[in-house]
């Protein structure tokens, strides 16, 4: 398949980037595209892996998983376009995707696409992330558009802040994509020093309920990545969580997700169960 | 893992305590929580400066107002077929004249010695019937696709999809599904899928079932020429190409009515319920990428749906030269179904070949017109026109093309109820499929492929009814 870079002036070359389309073969680090809609995720996607994924401006452009690998360095990455969406907090079909890939699938890496204009909204759904998995990178994406509209961001507050990689990028133009990259493999080889994991601090009866709740899944579950985020489910009375707890399929929804190579179809299919 | 069931209920009930002990919702807890940290991170580590950006805003107030919306959308929509249909004549013409005058004959001398029946099959046939194809749809395509492409990547679909949206809502549907509508324009198949960014399961089936009624890249073609044909030619001549882009944009505009009708029925008989709110965020315009979008138009959409109706156009023309050779008793195959259909086809405006032509055509809707030609040639026996029985023939310009429709018998009124059929008759078989795939359940897809049917025969027999009444 020919790379559209090849052909188009916003060409940029990594010198050691390979973007390997859908050349899925094995991997070393498994990449979670996350973000908000309409903020460059699939431009983001393309530029890395080669693959021309239609990107439109328009928010709900990707509504299934798209996967693509490119390698950078001495590893090979398999990375996983997810669906838009503001949070992981409701119940559509996008947001039960983009949630269970990046609670269950364990990514090594989940890079949070963000549009800079829109910072504190795009932090909901980061925040949100970070809840989950402390193994992620924030590219705020759109710097031009900020800049057109005199927005500037002091990325290293908000890296010490989130203790997790900022990096700012123009994706449609290729400009900050190493740094991106560099970020990734850093992260992806734990070579980024996470200091604290990010925790939304929550009234203190409330965080004392979600500990106890913690401790009991632990004993159930001893596999599970993510034990505080699903105790905040059940404290919240999430009817899937609850359903899938009752019948056991937690254990099959981790299991869905973690067979390499990832097919979509199983996962709806996991999906219709669940929703019967 | 073996986890008894004992040990989860104990920690389900565990969780239900404590829900009870903290008392107000640990939802809007916790959200109002991540909302203020949100906020005061944002604030930290981002400044505007007081430069206000209201270049978009302005844009917005007429693009999406009240007085200026409407009147924009269907202006800018005429406009770009306007220019689909003025530029596409000049390369339409000249592939034809390669694939037909120069090619052709190259390709009859060079096959002379085979048996007859194989060159007829594979060049009168399956040859004719693809380069037909390409040299009806492809030059509209390659000028419609990347402007639709561009009118998408400036942002101008989510103002339309924002225009639409409130009369979603009084129709009780999802407003996003004037986003899943906009997709279907593009293809149906596409348009079905998208769906999915619908909540409700409810408001979702709605959009997947009535989506057929966004006019696809398929279907396009056969209106634009069907129009340009029929509509065009009553006009002055200085006014005939908008006449013909006015009345392409009004059948999209009667899709997108019977969208809403479709829509407001539904909901209010078998899938009763409330629209659930959500907000649709404008994008900010952005200046679109000419060669990328050249790009992905051409490649994705153009040579995808010629690619796609050449696959179909091969086994159809084979079809159609071997029904129309094949004798029994005195007619061919073709004839003998053509005559028992001829009756049912006069009630809605239609014949016989155009009935015959669409279930033909059932993989894809793209080759109608050249299977509805070449099978009113074989019917009226116009032996100059083409050559011979089931021959696709040269339509050297369009006034050749209207002098076969018209000595088939052909009037204005079979033109509109063509293209009105094809607007509202069954989703192709790739959107059949994916309605299947995404709805599970054979019940839900019977009702999305038949439904447009119960729209366009009413229709079209009130139609022809009230145009024999008065013509």
């Amino acid at each position: 398949m020919p790379s559209e870079h090849g052909l188009l002036s916003q060409t940029f070359r990594i010198r050691q980037l390979q973007k390997l389309g859908v050349n899925l073969d094995k991997w070393d680090f498994v990449v979670a595209l996350a973000g908000n809609p309409n903020t460059g995720k699939s431009t983001v996607f393309n530029s890395l892996t080669g693959l021309r994924q239609h990107t439109g401006n328009w928010p709900g452009k990707t509504v299934t998983r798209a996967e693509g690998a490119f390698s950078y360095k001495d590893n090979r990455y398999k990375i996983v376009d997810l669906p838009g969406t503001y949070s992981l907090l409701s119940t559509s079909e996008d947001e039960e995707i983009a949630r269970n890939f990046i609670l269950f699938g364990q990514p090594d890496v989940t890079l949070i696409v963000a549009d800079a204009t829109r910072l504190e909204r795009n932090l909901n759904l980061t925040l949100q992330i970070l809840e989950i998995t402390p193994n992620a990178v924030l590219c705020l994406n759109l710097m031009d558009e900020a800049k057109r509209k005199g927005i500037k961001i002091n990325e290293k507050a908000l890296q010490d802040r989130l203790g997790i990689p900022v990096i700012t990028t123009t994706a449609r133009y290729g400009d900050g994509m190493e740094a991106l990259l560099y970020a990734i493999e850093q992260v992806a080889t734990n070579a980024w020093p996470i200091q604290k994991r990010f925790k939304i601090t929550v009234p203190k009866q409330l965080e004392e309920s979600i500990l106890a709740l913690e401790t009991d899944i632990n004993a159930l579950y001893p596999d599970l990545p993510n034990s505080r985020w699903i105790a905040l489910r059940l404290l919240e009375g999430d009817e899937r969580i609850i359903h899938a707890l009752k019948n056991n399929e937690l254990s099959a929804l981790m299991k869905s997700y973690q067979q390499p190579p990832l097919d979509l179809s199983a996962e709806v299919e996991v999906l219709n169960e669940e929703t019967k | 893992m073996s986890q008894s069931s004992a040990q989860v209920q104990d920690l389900l009930n565990k969780a239900e305590r404590f829900q009870s002990e903290i008392g107000q919702s640990v939802h809007d807890q916790y959200v109002e929580k991540l909302f203020q940290e949100a906020a005061s991170i944002s604030k930290e580590s981002v400044t505007k400066s007081s430069i206000r950006y209201l270049k978009d805003e302005k844009i917005d107030r007429i693009l999406t107002s009240k007085l200026w919306g409407f009147p924009t959308m269907i202006g800018l929509f005429t406009l770009v077929i306007w220019l689909t249909i003025e530029g596409a004549n000049v390369p339409s013409s000249m592939l034809a004249t390669f694939f037909l005058d120069f090619l052709y004959p190259i390709l009859k001398d060079g096959t002379e010695a085979w048996p007859w029946w194989i060159s007829g099959l594979l060049i009168d046939g399956m040859y004719l019937a693809t380069a037909w194809v390409i040299s009806v749809m492809l030059p509209p395509m390659a000028i419609f696709f990347p402007m639709f492409t561009l009118l998408e990547d400036l942002g101008y679909l989510p103002r339309v999809a924002f225009n639409l949206d409130g009369l979603f809502k009084k129709a009780g549907a999802h407003g996003k599904q004037s986003l899943s509508m906009m997709m279907g324009f593009g293809c149906n198949a596409a348009g079905v899928i998208s769906a999915r960014i619908i909540d409700s399961p409810r408001e979702r089936l709605i959009a997947i079932i009535t989506n057929n009624f966004s006019l696809c890249n398929g279907r396009w073609p056969t209106i634009i020429i069907l129009s340009s044909l029929f509509v065009g030619a009553l006009a002055p001549a200085w006014f005939a190409g908008f006449a013909t882009a006015l009345s392409v944009v009004a059948i999209a505009l009667l899709g997108v009515a019977l969208t809403f009708l479709a829509s407001w029925m539904l909901s209010n008989t078998v899938l009763k319920g409330e629209a659930s709110a959500f907000s649709l965020e404008l994008p900010p315009y952005r200046p679109p990428r000419i060669m990328q979008t050249l790009y992905t138009s051409i490649i994705d959409r153009t040579i995808f749906v010629l690619w796609r109706a050449i696959i179909f156009a091969l086994p159809a023309g084979a079809a159609i030269w071997l029904s129309s050779n094949i004798i029994v008793g005195d007619l061919s195959v073709a004839e003998h179904i053509i005559y028992a259909l001829d009756p049912i086809g006069w009630f809605i405006g239609l014949n016989g070949v155009i009935l015959l032509a669409y279930i033909v055509a059932i993989p894809a809707n793209e080759i109608i017109i050249p299977t509805i030609l070449m099978l009113t040639v074989l019917t009226t026996g116009m032996v100059d026109v083409g050559s011979g029985a089931g021959v696709m023939f040269e339509p050297e310009d369009m006034s050749t093309l209207s002098n076969v429709l018209q000595a088939g018998g052909w009037t204005l009124l079979t033109a509109i109820s063509v293209m009105l059929f094809s607007l509202m008759h069954n989703p192709c078989s790739t959107t059949i499929y994916t309605i299947y795939k995404e709805t599970k359940s054979v019940k839900w897809t019977v009702v999305a492929t038949l439904l447009p049917y119960g729209f366009g025969i009413t229709i079209l027999l009130i139609l022809a009814a009230v145009w024999r009444a008065f013509a």
